[in-house]
C-alpha cells in the first residue's frame, strides 16, 4: 500500500498519573488514508493516548507529532485540524439537524457563504435535507450516529478520532456506517477508531492491541490472525488481553 | 409446561409500539437468546417478564405465573439483571451482596455455592465499593446479586454491553455453569456473535421476532448461495457490485465482501470472471457458510 505520507507519529510516549503508568513507552507510525484500529480492555490506556492524540492532554514525555504539530506546544493547533466522534458525544437534543451543524460549523471557526454551502452540502450527502427542521430528539440513532460523524468531519481535518462510535445499533446501519468510514479514508483523511466490536477490527488497515498501558501488537488484522494462529482477531484480542495483570 | 410463555404480547409507548404481539416460549433449563438492534423491542419484553411493566395486551407467565396477576411470586423466582448497573454505588461489594440476599429473605452462604465462581473472582475487591469497580467487575457483582436468592429464572438485559471481548467470555462461560444447575436463562444482547453460544435464539427487530429457532437452525434457514469476496480494494470493489445486476446484497464484513445474487446459475468461477473483466483481478471468490449476522440482515432486508 503506498500510503507513505506520515500523520501521526509517537514516539517513547509516557503519560503518568501520580505513580500510575496509564501510558507506558507507546511508538507507533499512522499514514495518511489510514484506518487505524486501536483496541485494548477497559482501562488498558486507550482513552488516555487518545485525550493526548487529540491535544486535550499533556503526554509526560516522548516525541509526539499529530498532524505535522507538537502535542506539547501545539495543542490548540491539533484540535483544530481534527475531527474527534465519540458514542457519548452528543448533539443538541433540542436543535434541529441544521442548528447542530451550523453550531459545530461555528465553532471550527466556518461562517458566512462558506458556513451554508458547507451546511447544503452535509445535509445533501446524509440525504437529510428533507429533515432539516427536525428536532434530533426525534431521529434513530443510525441517523444520529451519521449526523455526528459529518459535523466531526465539518472543517474538512486530516485526522478523525472516532472512540467507540457505533454501539446500539442494528447490523445494516453499522456497515452503512463503515462505509461512511471508508469513504472518507478513500478521500485521504486519517481515520484513527477505538471498538469493542472485534469484528469491526477487520475493517481496519492497520490494528494496534494495548495491553496495561503498553502496546503488545500492531499489525494488519490478516496478519495478526497469522501471526497468532488465531482465526478471527477476537481469539488474537483475549489472547492478548488475558495477559493483563489488572483487574 | 415451558417456564416462559409469552403469548401476543404487545406494548405501546405514547409514539412507538415496542412490541407488535409477539409469541414464543423457553424451555426448561434452556439458554435462549434475544438477539437484535437497540429499539428493537429487548428491554420492554424482559421487563414485562419481570413484572416491572404492564403489557397492553396479551400473556405471559413464568413457571406458570401470571406476570400481571401473580407479580409477587414472580419475583421470588425471577433473578434481574437489567441493562443499567443499578447497585448501590455507595456500598461495597459484600455490602451489596447482603443487602440482595436479604431482600430475598436468603443469606450470602445458603446460596454461595451458586456464586462461588463468579464471587471467586469479585472476593479481593470485596470491600471497595460497588461504584469504584471496572466494567467487567460491575457486571459480576450485579450478575451475583441477582442470583443470590437462587431464582429459577434469570432475566439478563444486554449483560455484555461495553463489556470488552475477555470479560464477555468470561460471562458467558459462567451463563453455561448456570444453565447446568438448572436455570431458565433469557439473554438479550446487540452482539449477533454470541447468539451461538445460546441454545435457541429469537431475532427481534423493531418490535417483531423475525425468527426463532437454535443458531445451526437459523443459518440452515438462509435462502440464498452466499459468496465471501476478497481483494485488497474492497471498498471499490463493493461500490462496483452494488451496480451490477445480478447483485442482490453486498455487504462489507471485514476485509471480506458477502455478497448474494439473483440469479442461481452463478458460480465462484463465473463470478470471479465478472470481476475480472472488471478490472477486479486480484479477487478470490468463495462459497461460505452465513453467519447469524447474515441472517439477521436478510430477515430484517425482507421485513422493510
Amino acid at each position: 500500500m503506498e500510503k507513505k505520507e506520515i500523520i501521526i507519529e509517537v514516539e517513547n510516549l509516557v503519560k503518568k498519573f501520580g505513580q500510575f503508568v496509564a501510558n507506558d513507552n507507546l511508538t507507533f507510525k499512522v499514514f495518511k488514508g489510514e484506518i487505524f484500529g486501536f483496541l485494548g480492555a477497559n482501562g488498558a490506556g486507550k482513552t488516555t493516548a487518545i485525550r493526548i492524540l487529540s491535544g486535550l492532554l499533556e503526554p509526560t514525555s516522548g516525541k509526539i507529532s499529530v498532524a505535522g504539530y507538537n502535542a506539547y506546544s501545539q495543542r490548540d493547533l491539533i484540535k483544530a485540524n481534527i475531527g474527534y466522534m465519540s458514542q457519548k458525544f452528543s448533539l443538541y437534543d433540542d436543535l434541529t439537524v441544521r442548528e447542530n451543524i451550523r453550531f459545530f460549523g461555528g465553532i471550527y471557526g466556518l461562517y458566512g457563504k462558506i458556513l451554508k454551502a458547507r451546511i447544503d452540502e452535509l445535509l445533501s450527502d446524509l440525504k437529510m435535507t428533507e429533515f432539516k427542521d427536525d428536532l434530533i430528539s426525534s431521529l434513530p440513532l443510525g441517523w444520529k450516529q451519521r449526523l455526528s460523524f459529518s459535523i466531526a468531519m465539518i472543517h474538512k481535518p486530516v485526522i478523525i478520532f472516532l472512540d467507540e462510535p457505533t454501539g446500539g445499533v442494528d447490523p445494516i446501519t453499522r456497515r452503512s456506517f463503515w462505509e461512511m468510514i471508508h469513504s472518507v479514508a478513500n478521500q485521504g483523511t486519517t481515520v484513527f477508531v477505538t471498538t469493542h466490536y472485534m469484528d469491526e477490527a477487520e475493517y481496519c488497515d492497520r490494528v494496534t492491541i494495548m495491553v496495561d498501558g503498553r502496546i503488545e501488537a500492531l499489525d494488519s488484522p490478516a496478519n495478526l490472525k497469522k501471526t497468532f494462529n488465531a482465526n478471527s482477531m477476537d481469539e488474537v484480542f483475549v489472547m492478548l488481553a488475558r495477559k493483563a495483570k489488572s483487574a | 409446561m415451558n417456564p416462559i410463555i409469552v403469548n401476543k404480547l404487545a406494548k405501546s409507548y405514547e409514539k412507538v409500539n415496542a412490541l407488535k404481539g409477539i409469541s414464543f416460549e423457553v424451555e426448561d433449563g434452556e439458554l435462549f437468546g434475544l438477539i437484535g438492534p437497540d429499539g428493537a423491542g429487548k428491554t420492554t419484553l424482559i421487563r414485562i417478564l419481570a413484572s416491572l411493566l404492564l403489557p397492553d395486551t396479551g400473556k405471559a407467565s413464568l413457571v406458570g405465573n401470571d406476570v400481571v396477576k401473580d407479580f409477587h411470586e414472580i419475583r421470588k423466582i425471577v433473578g434481574y439483571m437489567p441493562s443499567r448497573f443499578s447497585l448501590y454505588t455507595d456500598l461495597t461489594v459484600q455490602e451489596n451482596l447482603e443487602f440482595f440476599a436479604g431482600v430475598f429473605g436468603s443469606t450470602i452462604e445458603e446460596n454461595y455455592y451458586l456464586i462461588k465462581d463468579i464471587y471467586h473472582m469479585l472476593e479481593p475487591f470485596k470491600g471497595r465499593l460497588a461504584g469504584k469497580l471496572s466494567g467487567g467487575m460491575k457486571q459480576k457483582l450485579a450478575l451475583s446479586c441477582a442470583l443470590i436468592h437462587k431464582p429459577k429464572i434469570l432475566l439478563l438485559d444486554e449483560p455484555t454491553t461495553g463489556v470488552d471481548a475477555v470479560s464477555r467470555k468470561e460471562f458467558w462461560a459462567m451463563l453455561g455453569k448456570l444453565k447446568a444447575e438448572g436455570i431458565t436463562i433469557l439473554v438479550s444482547t446487540p452482539y449477533m456473535d454470541e447468539a451461538s453460544l445460546c441454545d435457541r435464539i429469537a431475532l427481534i427487530d423493531k418490535g417483531e421476532i423475525l425468527s426463532v429457532n437454535t443458531p445451526k437452525g437459523i443459518i440452515a434457514l438462509f435462502p440464498q448461495k452466499l459468496y465471501g469476496i476478497s481483494t485488497p480494494n474492497s471498498f471499490s470493489l463493493l461500490n462496483h457490485l452494488r451496480t451490477l445486476p445480478i447483485c442482490k446484497d453486498a455487504f462489507l464484513f471485514g476485509q471480506e465482501i458477502h455478497v448474494t445474487t439473483s440469479n442461481s446459475n452463478i458460480t465462484c468461477e463465473s463470478l470471479h470472471d465478472l470481476l475480472s473483466n472488471s478490472g477486479f483481478t486480484n479477487s478470490t471468490v468463495t462459497l461460505i457458510e452465513p453467519t447469524v449476522e447474515d441472517c439477521f440482515m436478510q430477515l430484517m432486508g425482507n421485513n422493510r
